[in-house]
């Protein structure tokens, strides 16, 4: 459509690596002056490192950048700015005690002689940008007493100061009410009208469809491709994102079950989540696969006694239980391997050992001392059952890659000998190999009777791993499947929030 | 091969920087005043540095669970009053006195635990503040006079100071051996085991169903009591105190902790190493006298020293001496 003009901004073969991983895979893509073009992908696609490496926070390995068909080395986010490549961040970044002007143009106020700031020209200059958003505060304003849109806008006046040639919207409408999203699509419409490039990222597919013209999609640090969005629909950019050519092998294996183990009625806390009802019974694995934000992981924490439901109730082995504390949720049988193993599961800097006998340490003594040889039979026993790697059970358990530090944090759980085991996101930043064994592993628990809930974002393991998915959607479950009547398909659009044809 | 041994030697310099200065400035010293060195000096220095040394083993327990203590100097002054004051009450003498000091001095000690444990506040705020408020409790308990035992001779309080056993001062004999109980309380038991994990990684430790708020309460009472300990030694060494006689000690303390190498940040550290870093501390500001400085210099280099050390700990950990970002 737009192939006649020059872009605003390109960006040709981007390959970033980081330490066993490849981030970026050779991503090009362009966006044409008075375009929005999207960028979307999943949590880890490489959304966030492309974007350092074109604000100059990393150095790509390999790859170009061109603004206005220019080469631009982009070796600072001051750097980058100086090229006109402009960005809003999700995060606002803004100093509250100071006026907008004053943030606008902070680091570059303009200056008289013996380096006194000159104010008159300060605001004369940042009226001028904020007539140009339409706003209804001056640029004397204090920060501190705007609302956060207002604040969004002061961000976006920041991105004016210099003449623009792309804009880079990160996240934009994350803490926006509906009315101030309207004031920002219409401030997107007037740098569009005055010839910026936009890339807008986002996750929100309502908002992708109103206002973009093209839709880019990257996956595991590649480019998937571009779409026009009035060619598309939200079904088919969603499994873009998500992948069709992944291995979706499903779980063909059932194990006999036993009792129901855990059982879930009408569960709510607050805005996260509510109304939800489920059962797990010895022996399964019963999947969680939504969208992030559709209340997973805060299901898994009140499970744990780390969030107060405000209602509903459970039950342990057909025994109404109310769990207030994780001390009181460990006492019940019920054992998290939480979402974030460096900042929830692990004491990067203790021992392997130290680290598998936490939980369980006022058990492991002999008289009032902690008994090298209960320690010792606790990790040897782990360390052989999860095949951990590791020099020694007195090495810091930080110095070990990903996936043996998820085990070390299964095999904290496991000692406990849990009625319940819940993992939230048991792959997380793990390589692939690794990632199989851990699927391996969470079977093998079933096998051996287990009752297990797996929190995942990613379909391909919560196929691989589950006997029936609970699909989630905005606090609310859409829809359970057994492992025999899942389909891709089926699943998406129950985590897109797509009534199903049939009653759900 | 020449190249591994550098790099080992560089390695085995970051990691012991602080006892390789230790032992290049003992040498050095050692060699001006040669005084220095000789077995009377070593005992004198141990002697007078066992009252901070008492104190800076609880203020391990406290820093090694992820706090502060501020307010240890302030108590100090707080329980040598006190125990002075209800030794000159008639009826109470030394046996009523002591426990009753050491009440209310742990009594205190349970009000910093709660704020900080329980409540959550901010160790450095809680503990600066109750250095003031401890202070003002202290004058007003003795209405700003000092105190004094009247009849010396008539009372055997003076045994903690002034006594000795085996040919051993008792005040360095009570840093010994609560040095080597304390010692086996952090590195065998499950309650050492939780102020690691606490201090280390509090959200994990709670993650793992430590009762964090617990364990941070307890530091507080460790540190609290021993604080009552070197107040008792204090006191019954000099039979008299000033209501100021624990001031700026918090800091000397805490340097002390931080020269042994526990972090600021909680999680490492060692009771053995807190004593090896009283000692330094002490043999430092010994051999500033001895080699003739005036007394207040001392409080430059000594400092001086302490800022370097935590340099040197924060630059080996990042792995360069200097960053833009912390």
């Amino acid at each position: 459509m737009t192939t006649d003009r020059k872009p605003a901004l390109r960006l040709e073969g981007i390959v970033k690596t980081f330490p066993g991983v490849r981030a970026l895979d050779g991503v090009s893509f362009e966006v044409y002056p008075g375009e929005v073009h999207a960028l979307m992908g999943e949590n880890g696609a490489g959304k966030s490192t492309l974007m350092k490496v074109l604000g100059g926070i990393y150095q790509p390995e390999e790859g170009r950048i061109f603004v206005d068909e220019e080469e631009a080395v982009m070796t600072s986010p001051l750097q980058a700015k100086a090229k006109g490549v402009m960005f809003i961040h999700q995060e606002l970044s803004l100093a509250d005690e100071l006026s907008v002007a004053e943030n606008v143009y902070l680091g570059e106020l303009p200056r008289k002689s013996l380096g006194r700031v000159d104010w008159k020209t300060l605001y004369e200059r940042t009226d001028a940008i904020l007539s140009r958003l339409k706003v209804g505060f001056t640029a004397r304003t204090i920060v501190g007493d705007l609302s956060i849109a207002n604040q969004q806008m002061v961000e976006i006046a920041r991105a004016l100061t210099r003449e623009a040639r792309a804009v880079i919207f990160d996240e934009p409408t994350a803490s926006l009410t509906d009315a101030e999203k309207v004031v920002l699509f219409e401030v997107i419409e007037g740098l569009k009208a005055e010839g910026v490039g936009i890339v807008y990222i986002s996750h929100r597919m309502e908002e992708i469809f109103k206002i973009t013209d093209r839709v880019s999609v990257l996956r595991d640090g590649s480019y998937r491709g571009t779409l026009n969005t009035a060619d598309t629909d939200e079904d088919a950019v969603t499994q873009m994102m998500i992948g069709r050519k992944l291995d979706l092998t499903r779980n063909e294996e059932h194990v006999e079950l036993g009792d129901v183990a855990l059982k879930v009625e009408g569960l709510s806390c607050h805005k996260l989540f509510q109304d939800v009802s489920f059962e797990v019974r010895e022996g399964e694995v019963l999947g969680f696969y939504g969208l992030v934000g559709a209340g997973r992981t805060e299901i898994a924490e009140t499970l744990f006694g780390l969030r107060t439901p405000s209602a509903g109730k459970m039950f342990l082995k057909g025994k109404e239980i109310h769990i207030r504390s994780p001390i009181e949720a460990i006492e019940n049988g019920i054992s998290l391997v939480p979402e974030s193993r460096k900042e929830q599961g692990l004491v990067l800097g203790m021992s392997c050992r130290d680290n598998i006998t936490l939980p369980q340490v006022d058990d492991m003594t002999a008289g009032p001392f902690v008994s090298d040889g209960a320690e010792i039979a606790i990790f040897d026993l782990y360390r052989d059952k999860l095949e951990i790697k590791t020099p020694s059970s007195r090495t810091a358990v930080g110095s070990l890659s990903g996936g043996n530090q998820q085990k070390i944090v299964i095999g904290k759980w496991l000692s406990m000998r849990p009625e319940v085991l819940i993992v939230d996101e048991p792959t997380r930043g793990i390589d692939v190999g690794s990632k199989s064994e851990i699927h391996n592993l969470l079977r093998d628990l079933a096998r051996q009777g287990y009752a297990v809930i797996v929190i995942s974002s990613e379909m391909p393991e919560v196929l691989r791993v589950s006997d029936r998915i609970v699909a989630m959607h905005h606090g609310k479950v859409m829809r359970t499947f057994t492992s025999e009547d899942v389909t891709e398909d089926s699943l998406i659009q129950a985590i897109s929030g797509i009534e199903s044809g049939r009653a759900a | 091969m020449a190249e591994t041994n550098l790099k080992a030697l560089g390695g085995l310099l970051a990691r012991q920087g602080i006892l390789v200065a230790f032992v290049v400035f003992m040498i050095a010293f050692a060699l001006w005043n040669p005084r220095f060195i000789q077995i009377d000096n070593v005992f004198s220095v141990i002697r007078s540095s066992a009252i901070l040394g008492v104190m800076a083993l609880g203020v391990t327990f406290v820093v090694i669970g992820g706090n502060l203590d501020l307010s240890v100097g302030s108590l100090l002054s707080f329980s040598a009053i006190v125990v002075l004051d209800l030794h000159e009450t008639p009826g109470f003498g030394p046996a009523l006195a002591i426990p009753a000091m050491y009440a209310m001095t742990m009594g205190i000690g349970a009000v910093i635990g709660f704020l900080v444990g329980y409540l959550k506040l901010n160790s450095l705020i809680v503990t600066l503040g109750m250095l003031s408020a401890i202070h003002g409790l202290t004058l007003t308990w003795s209405g700003g006079q000092n105190m004094d035992i009247a009849n010396q001779q008539e009372t055997w309080f003076g045994i903690f100071g002034r006594g000795s056993a085996l040919g051993i001062p008792i005040p360095v004999l009570m840093f010994g051996l609560l040095a080597a109980i304390l010692a086996i309380i952090l590195s065998k038991t499950p309650f050492g085991r939780k102020v690691y994990a606490v201090g280390g990684n509090g959200t994990a430790a709670t993650f793992s169903g430590i009762p964090r708020a617990r364990v941070v309460f307890l530091t507080y009472i460790i540190s609290s009591f021993c604080v009552a300990t070197a107040g008792l030694i204090q006191a019954s060494r000099t039979m008299g105190a000033q209501n100021t006689v624990g001031q700026g000690m918090e800091l000397e303390v805490l340097a002390a902790v931080i020269l042994g190498g526990a972090s600021l940040l909680g999680g490492s550290g060692a009771v053995f190493k807190t004593v090896i870093g009283v000692l330094i501390l002490g043999f430092i500001q010994n051999g500033l006298l001895l080699a003739g400085l005036q007394f207040y210099v001392q409080f430059v280099v000594t400092w001086i020293i302490i800022i370097l050390a935590v340099w040197l700990d924060i630059a080996t950990k990042r792995g360069k001496f200097w960053s833009p970002i912390a």
